[in-house]
């Protein structure tokens, strides 16, 4: 199941008739119009990433710049899956969650530009975006640290009686950390409704999952009595499948669970990432001819009659202009200014009205 | 007014606000059914159940984590820490994400956790558990530093932590939870950055916190009744913020300073403190700063050796005699 070496460019043949998983529930019921979003939304990730990598190289976006490019069947279809009531967190490689659930281009292009309109102010950068009135909880740079607090959060969801899930991200690299054994520990002691998603794309920069994981990585959680399973990550439909089961769970009998979905990134770890000494070429270019998750989604929809050639070449070019639009948008935006640098550090140093601390807060 | 013990003032606190705020929890290793490592939380779990007071397992990153996930939703998590020397364990939760977030999320998270428990030396438990962090929290912009030196200090300083929107690391001293004083049994609460004169004086001001509080009164009277020299003394009682206002004018009606913290002496809370003193009073200043802290090596096992590396009476008096040469 896993990818278990870098040489592992096995072919999976494209089942005649489409997804197996099709047919399971929480696809069977999806409208075509619901059908065209995932597709749409997976475009306009791809089309956004593409965009910041120009940015990049035009030496318009400073720090690093992890892209998902590849992965975009995961969070369009985690997230296609939430409520009102859920929650995602999510690690450093998080543009992609955060335009599936729903983030504004605009704002998260100027992030990257350091721009003050950005999604954190210019204070976080690519690996720190959020958006809690979406119940977006970030991005976040160390790797395996996000997920104690998405336990947190399923936490919350069951102390405060509410009715949704938590969804944490993590790659196959940070399974390796304390703190996520910690964090899977609580959730199955505690019966918090939080589901561990392991996007698991075979490397954690250079090291291939080989060289950096003993056993399977979704099976760990048996050892805390927490339910698990793996799935496909270039078909949405298998994605959806597989989620809904293990979001049900957490939201029904709250109770936590670790998936892993196999999945691919294209491009390096980051865009520093040259990506010519840990995997070859040839690697590449059969994931991306044979498994391309949104490829793969159009082909299916052509085959159900939901999209047509045109339809395809529209979204494309409207993904393709919104991402212009961002990057015009960034462009024009301001810097934060230096005075910037000291404002949301602490709730009342931005509340004086309401301060009840006195001293100095900052020194110099 | 009441006598009570630090601990129970703290514990008062804790059983006040779980009374005034449904959305308070109380989490840490033996919070619960064994009543606190240090029988701070004593009772608690009888009184407002399991749901409320969380015994969690020996796991900091992950249960500190929890609490700052939980705090960002709206819960108000107080996690005590067996010990604070247990915080480099969960010290990427700390200051990666209770410290950061709001800032990394252009102000859009708030982070309402407090994180207490015992700290400092005193009890002979070797370099592993006894540790003074407060510098090194401290030195984080976007988080609070609280080290209260009595019971009354304790309890409403407490209070103020566990409704302050940013998150507070609130510093108790193994060596003073029997320490007794009075406490109201009214409710109160304290604000945090405001330093206060524990002892008025008009020869030295000695700029302290914590258990050296303590010391410092003692080692005053000693220096009243033999050396004739009248010793203020200024509490912090927290660092961050800090109440540099109260230590300057008690620096302008003495001329003369000692800083004396239970931290090593190198990159410390009282370093800083010198340096502002020094660059905001220079003139008022009649002699230069002087400074004690512990002697600078991992804390010592030994019984009567420990007493010697941390500041206690006989220091201070020595070196409030260097501060007046
Ligand atoms: C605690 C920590 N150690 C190391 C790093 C540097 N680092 C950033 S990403 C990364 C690889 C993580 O790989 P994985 O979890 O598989 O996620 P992916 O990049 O594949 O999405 C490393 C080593 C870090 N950010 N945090």
């Amino acid at each position: 199941m896993s990818k278990k070496t870098s040489a592992n460019t096995e072919k999976t043949p494209e089942p005649a008739h489409g997804s197996p998983h099709r047919n399971a529930a929480i696809n069977a019921r999806l409208t075509a119009d619901e059908k065209i979003a995932l597709h749409r939304k997976m475009v306009r990730i791809r089309r956004f990433e593409e965009r910041s990598l120009r940015a990049y190289q035009g030496k318009k976006i400073g720090g690093f710049l992890h892209l998902y490019i590849g992965q975009e069947a995961v969070a369009v279809g985690c997230c296609s899956l939430m409520s009102a009531n859920d929650h995602v967190i999510t690690a450093y490689r998080d543009h992609g969650h955060a335009l599936a659930v729903g983030m504004d281009p605009k704002p998260l292009m100027a992030e990257l530009y350091g721009k003050a309109t950005g999604c954190s102010k210019g204070k976080g950068g690519s690996m720190h975006y959020f958006d809690p009135s979406r119940n977006f909880w970030g991005g976040h740079g160390i790797v395996g640290g996000q997920i104690p607090l998405g336990v947190g959060l399923a936490y919350g969801i069951k102390y405060k009686g509410l009715k949704g899930a938590a969804m944490a991200f993590m790659g196959d690299g940070a399974v390796n950390q304390g703190a996520v054994h910690e964090a899977y520990n609580l959730a199955s002691l505690w019966n918090l409704p939080v589901v561990f998603v392991i996007e698991n794309n075979g490397y954690s920069m250079g090291t291939s999952q080989a060289r950096s994981s003993a056993g399977e990585l979704a099976q760990r959680a048996a050892g805390y009595d927490m339910e698990w399973g793996q799935c496909q990550g270039h078909d949405i439909y298998e994605v959806r499948a597989m989620m809904d089961k293990f979001l049900t769970l957490a939201r029904e009998k709250s109770r936590p669970s670790t998936v892993e979905i196999d999945t691919y990134r294209y491009r390096g770890h980051s865009v520093a990432d040259p990506d010519n000494t840990y995997r070859s070429k040839a690697e590449i270019e059969e994931y991306r001819r044979t498994k391309d998750p949104i490829q793969l989604f159009q082909n299916q929809l052509l085959s159900e009659g939901v999209l047509t050639e045109a339809l395809i070449e529209q979204i494309d070019t409207e993904a393709r202009a919104e991402a212009e639009n961002a990057a015009e948008f960034a462009e024009a935006s301001p810097f934060p200014t230096v005075d910037d640098i000291q404002q949301d550090v602490y709730w009342e140093a931005d509340n004086p009205s309401e301060r009840k601390s006195q001293g100095r807060l900052f020194f110099d | 007014m009441p006598v009570i013990t630090y601990r129970e003032a703290i514990r008062h606190a804790l059983a006040e606000e779980l009374e005034r705020d449904a959305n308070v929890v109380v989490l840490g290793e033996e919070v619960g059914q064994f009543h606190g490592a240090y029988k701070v939380t004593e009772g608690l779990l009888a009184k407002f159940g399991p749901q409320r007071i969380v015994d969690t397992p020996i796991s900091e990153a992950g249960f500190i984590g929890m609490g700052i996930g939980a705090s960002m939703l709206g819960v108000r998590p107080v996690m005590e820490l067996m010990f604070w020397s247990f915080y480099s364990v969960a010290f990427d939760q700390i200051l990666n994400n209770a410290a950061n977030v709001r800032y990394m999320s252009g102000g859009q998270i708030s982070c309402p956790i407090v994180i207490r428990g015992p700290a400092n030396g005193g009890t002979n438990v070797g370099a592993t558990h006894s540790h003074t962090p407060e510098n090194i929290l401290a030195n984080h912009p976007g988080v609070k530093v609280v080290v209260p030196a009595t019971a009354y200090d304790a309890k409403g300083l407490l209070k103020a932590s566990i409704r302050d929107n940013d998150p507070v690391f609130f510093l108790e001293n193994t060596m003073l939870y029997g320490e007794k004083g009075e406490v109201p049994t009214e409710e109160y609460v304290l604000p945090l950055g405001k330093a206060d004169v524990k002892r008025e004086g008009t020869d030295l001001t000695i700029v302290t916190y914590g258990r050296s509080v303590l010391h410092s009164l003692a080692a005053a009277a000693v220096l009243e009744k033999e050396h004739e020299i009248s010793t203020e003394i200024v509490d912090l009682r927290s660092i961050r913020p800090l109440d540099l206002d109260t230590v300057l004018a008690s620096v302008a009606k003495t001329h003369r300073v000692l800083v004396v913290e239970e931290q090593k002496p190198f990159c410390s809370v009282g370093s800083q403190l010198a340096y502002m003193i020094q660059r905001e009073a220079f003139d008022e200043l009649d002699a230069p700063i002087h400074k004690l802290a512990t002697i600078d090596a991992p804390a010592i096992y030994s019984p009567p050796v420990e007493v010697e590396q941390l500041p206690n009476p006989q220091r201070v008096i020595k070196a409030a005699l260097q501060a007046m040469a």
